[in-house]
C-alpha cells in the first residue's frame, strides 16, 4: 500500500506549500485523490482545509511543490485554466450569486460550456437531482434558504460537467437532516463517475462516505489512512469524533 | 424610536459645535463668532428637519404617501408603455435630431454637455455598474482623451476623426495601466488607487510644461470635420466643411452618445456582462466558475476608458481648448453621482441621470453657489428615498428593496 494514499490517481499534491503573505497556510502537503473515489480531508478550523482545495483551484497558488491533474502539472496554471480542465469547487459557505436567479447560477456554473444541448441536459439532470431547484428557478439565489443554496452551489459546480469535484464543507450551517440528504447526494454523483475531494469539519459524517482520508493540522497532513481505519483511530476519535 | 432619533440628533449637534466653530469662526487669530454661529445654526437647522423627516417616515401617513406615490407612477408607466418600443424609440430619436432647429445656442450648448456626460456615464457604469469596480478617477481618462487628440492636432495636425483611434487606444491602454496593479484589490483600497491615479494624470498635465503648456492649457484645436460633396462648379466635388456651429457639434456627440448607448446595451446582455455581473456579486465563485476575473476586470476598466477618451476627445475638439483644470476630483464625482443618482447598471437610468445633474443646476445658474448647496441636498435626500436611483436597473432593485417587494408580493397573493 502506497503511504501517501491510493494508487492510480486522479489529483495529486506533491510537497505543495502556500502563503498567504507572511502566513505559512499549507507547510508541504501531499495526498492523491483516486479516479472514482471519494477522499476526505478533515481536521480543525484554520488547519488548512480550505486553503488546499483554494490552492487546487488555483485561486491562493502554490509557492512551492507540485499539483498534477490526470498527470498534468496545473500548479502554475490561472484558475480558469484549471476550471476549463474539469476541476470544479463548490465553496465553503454556499459562495452562490445571491442577485441572480437559481437559472441564472446554473447557467454561470457552464459559462465554460458552449454546448447548448448538453447544457440543457444538464439542467435537466440537476433538477432531477434537487427538484427544489427547478420549483426555485426563477427566485434570486440570495433569498432560498441555507440547505436550498448548498444544493445551488454544488448543482452549479456540476454544470461545469466536473471531472473532479472539490467539496468545501456541504454541511457548515445545515440541520442534521439536510445535512444527511447532501451527503447521500453527493455519494449518488461520485456513483455516476465524478470523482469527489470532500473538505469536512463534520468528520463523522465525511469518513463515512469516503474510502480514504487524511487528517490535516496547522499546515500539515498528519495522518494518511482508510476512512475506516481512521473511523476506528484513537487519536482521531478523541480529537475529532468526540468520543 | 423617538428617544434613539432625539440622541442621535445631540450627538450630531455636538459633532457640529466641535468641527464647524473652529473651522469657520477662526480667521487668523480673531475667532468671528457671528459667521461661525450662522453656519452652525443652519446645518443644525438642516439637521433638524432631517430628524423629524425621519421620525414622519415611520407615521402610517409617510407609508401610504409612498404606495400612493408608486400606485400614480406605475398607472403613468403604464401609459407611456402603451406605445410599441420601436415607435416609441423612433419618436425620441426624431425629436432628438429635431431638437437644434428648435433651441437657441445656448441651449444646444447645454444639451452637448449633457449629452457628454451621457457618454462619460455610460463608460463609467461599465466599470462601477457591471463589474463592480469603484473608480474614483474616472475623468483621467477622459482627460487623456482630450490630450491625445489636441497634441495629435497641433503637432502633427491630425484630424479628429484619425485622431478617434489614437484616442481610443491610448485611452485603452491607460485603463489597463491603472487595472493592472489594482486588480487584487477590492472595496476601499481600490477607491483610493483610482482616486491617486486620477490626480496622477492632473498633476503630469499640469507639470509637464514642455508638452501640456501646464494651467495654460493647449489651444486652438481643429473643430471635427466633415466631407460633403458639392455640385458647384457642375460638377461633383468633395469640400471638407469644419463643424463649427453649435447645431452641427451637438450631431456629432449624439452619435456618439448613441453609438455608446447601444454599445453598452449590448454588453449588458452579453457574455461578458453576465460574467462581470458574476464577479460583482462574488469575484472568488466566479473565478471557480472558470471566469477569467483577471482578464475582465482589464477588460472593463479598458472598455470604461474607452467611452471617455471619446468624449475627452470631443470636448477638446468643441472648446478648441483644454486644461488641466477640466479633470479636478470633482468631475469624477459628478460622472459617480449620475451613474448612482440615475440607478446603476441602468441605461436609461443614467440618462436621465446626466439630464438631472447637468441641465437642471444650469437652470439655476442664477443662484450660484447655493446650487451646490441645493444639489448636496438633493443628493442626500434622493440616496434616503431611493437609494437605488431614479430608473434602477432590475437586479439593483431587487437588491436595496428586497423586504418591501416580499411584502408587496405577498399581499399580491
Amino acid at each position: 500500500m502506497n503511504e501517501n494514499g491510493p494508487a492510480k490517481a486522479v489529483l495529486q499534491l506533491n510537497e505543495v506549500h502556500t502563503y498567504y503573505g507572511r502566513i505559512h497556510a499549507l507547510k508541504g502537503i501531499s495526498c492523491r485523490i483516486p479516479s472514482g473515489g471519494i477522499v476526505c480531508l478533515i481536521g480543525a478550523n484554520g488547519a488548512g482545509k480550505s486553503t488546499t482545495l483554494m490552492t487546487i483551484c488555483g485561486v491562493q497558488p502554490a509557492a512551492k511543490g507540485e499539483i498534477l491533474f490526470e498527470g498534468r502539472p496545473i500548479h502554475r496554471m490561472r484558475p480558469e485554466q484549471i476550471a476549463s480542465l474539469g476541476i470544479s469547487q463548490v465553496p465553503e459557505g454556499r459562495q452562490i450569486f445571491p442577485l441572480m436567479t437559481t437559472l441564472e447560477n446554473l447557467e454561470m456554473g457552464a459559462y465554460l460550456r458552449k454546448d447548448r444541448d448538453g447544457i440543457k441536459r444538464d439542467l435537466e439532470k440537476v433538477y432531477s437531482l434537487f427538484p427544489v431547484l427547478k420549483e426555485r428557478r426563477n427566485q434570486l439565489g440570495g433569498t432560498l434558504s441555507g440547505g436550498e443554496q448548498q444544493m445551488l452551489a454544488i448543482a452549479r459546480a456540476l454544470m461545469s460537467r466536473p471531472r473532479l469535484l472539490l467539496l468545501d464543507e456541504p454541511s457548515l450551517g445545515l440541520a442534521p437532516l439536510l445535512v444527511e440528504r447532501i451527503f447521500d447526494t453527493i455519494q449518488e454523483i461520485n456513483r455516476a463517475g465524478t470523482p469527489i475531494f470532500l473538505v469536512e469539519q463534520n468528520a463523522q459524517m465525511a469518513l463515512s462516505i469516503s474510502g480514504w482520508g487524511y487528517v490535516m493540522e496547522t499546515g500539515r497532513i498528519v495522518l494518511a489512512d482508510r476512512a475506516r481505519a481512521l473511523l476506528e483511530d484513537e487519536q482521531v476519535k478523541k480529537a475529532y469524533l468526540g468520543e | 424610536m423617538v428617544r434613539r432619533e432625539i440622541q442621535r440628533f445631540c450627538i450630531y449637534t455636538l459633532f457640529l459645535t466641535i468641527l464647524v466653530l473652529p473651522m469657520v469662526g477662526m480667521r487668523g487669530p480673531e475667532f468671528e463668532a457671528r459667521r461661525a454661529f450662522t453656519v452652525l445654526s443652519v446645518l443644525v437647522g438642516v439637521l433638524l428637519l432631517t430628524t423629524v423627516f425621519r421620525l414622519l417616515r415611520e407615521t402610517s401617513f409617510y407609508r401610504n404617501l409612498g404606495q400612493r406615490i408608486r400606485q400614480r407612477r406605475d398607472r403613468a408607466l403604464g401609459k407611456i408603455q402603451v406605445l410599441p418600443r420601436p415607435v416609441a424609440l423612433g419618436s425620441l430619436f426624431f425629436l432628438l435630431a429635431l431638437f437644434p432647429f428648435a433651441a437657441n445656442n445656448y441651449v444646444i450648448d447645454v444639451a452637448i454637455t449633457v449629452l457628454i456626460y451621457v457618454t462619460l456615464g455610460l463608460g463609467l457604469n461599465v466599470v462601477v455598474g457591471l463589474a463592480g469596480l469603484l473608480d474614483l478617477g474616472y475623468i483621467a481618462f477622459y482627460a487623456v482623451g482630450a490630450y491625445t487628440y489636441s497634441l495629435l492636432n497641433l503637432h502633427y495636425g491630425i484630424p479628429f476623426w484619425f485622431a478617434l483611434p489614437f484616442g481610443v487606444v491610448i485611452g485603452s491602454l491607460c485603463g489597463c495601466i491603472i487595472g493592472y496593479p489594482t486588480l487584487k484589490m477590492r472595496g476601499d483600497y481600490l477607491a483610493i488607487v483610482t482616486l491617486g491615479f486620477g490626480e496622477i494624470i492632473r498633476l503630469v498635465l499640469n507639470n509637464w510644461d514642455n508638452l501640456t503648456k501646464g494651467p495654460n492649457g493647449l489651444l486652438g484645436m481643429d473643430k471635427p470635420k466633415l466631407i460633403l460633396p458639392s455640385f458647384s462648379d457642375g460638377g461633383l466635388s468633395w469640400t471638407v466643411v469644419p463643424l463649427k456651429s453649435l447645431p452641427s457639434l451637438y450631431f456629432v456627440i449624439l452619435a456618439v452618445a448613441l453609438l455608446t448607448v447601444i454599445a453598452v446595451h449590448r454588453l449588458n446582455n452579453s457574455r461578458i456582462g453576465r460574467a462581470w455581473i458574476a464577479i460583482r456579486e462574488d469575484e472568488t465563485a466566479a473565478e471557480l466558475t472558470g471566469i477569467p476575473t483577471t482578464l475582465l476586470k482589464l477588460l472593463a476598466y479598458a472598455l470604461g476608458a474607452v467611452f471617455a477618451a471619446v468624449a475627452g476627445a470631443f470636448f477638446a475638439a468643441k472648446l478648441s481648448y483644454t486644461n488641466p483644470n477640466f479633470f479636478v476630483f470633482l468631475e469624477s464625482c459628478v460622472v459617480l453621482s449620475i451613474v448612482v443618482l440615475g440607478g446603476m447598471g441602468s441605461i436609461p437610468g443614467i440618462i436621465l441621470g446626466a439630464l438631472a445633474l447637468i441641465a437642471i443646476p444650469e437652470l439655476f445658474r442664477e443662484l450660484a453657489s447655493y446650487r451646490m448647496l441645493a444639489f448636496g441636498g438633493a443628493m442626500t435626500v434622493m440616496m434616503v428615498l431611493k437609494p437605488e436611483g431614479f430608473i434602477p436597473a432590475t437586479r439593483r432593485k431587487r437588491e436595496l428593496h428586497e423586504e418591501e417587494l416580499e411584502s408587496e408580493e405577498a399581499a399580491d397573493e
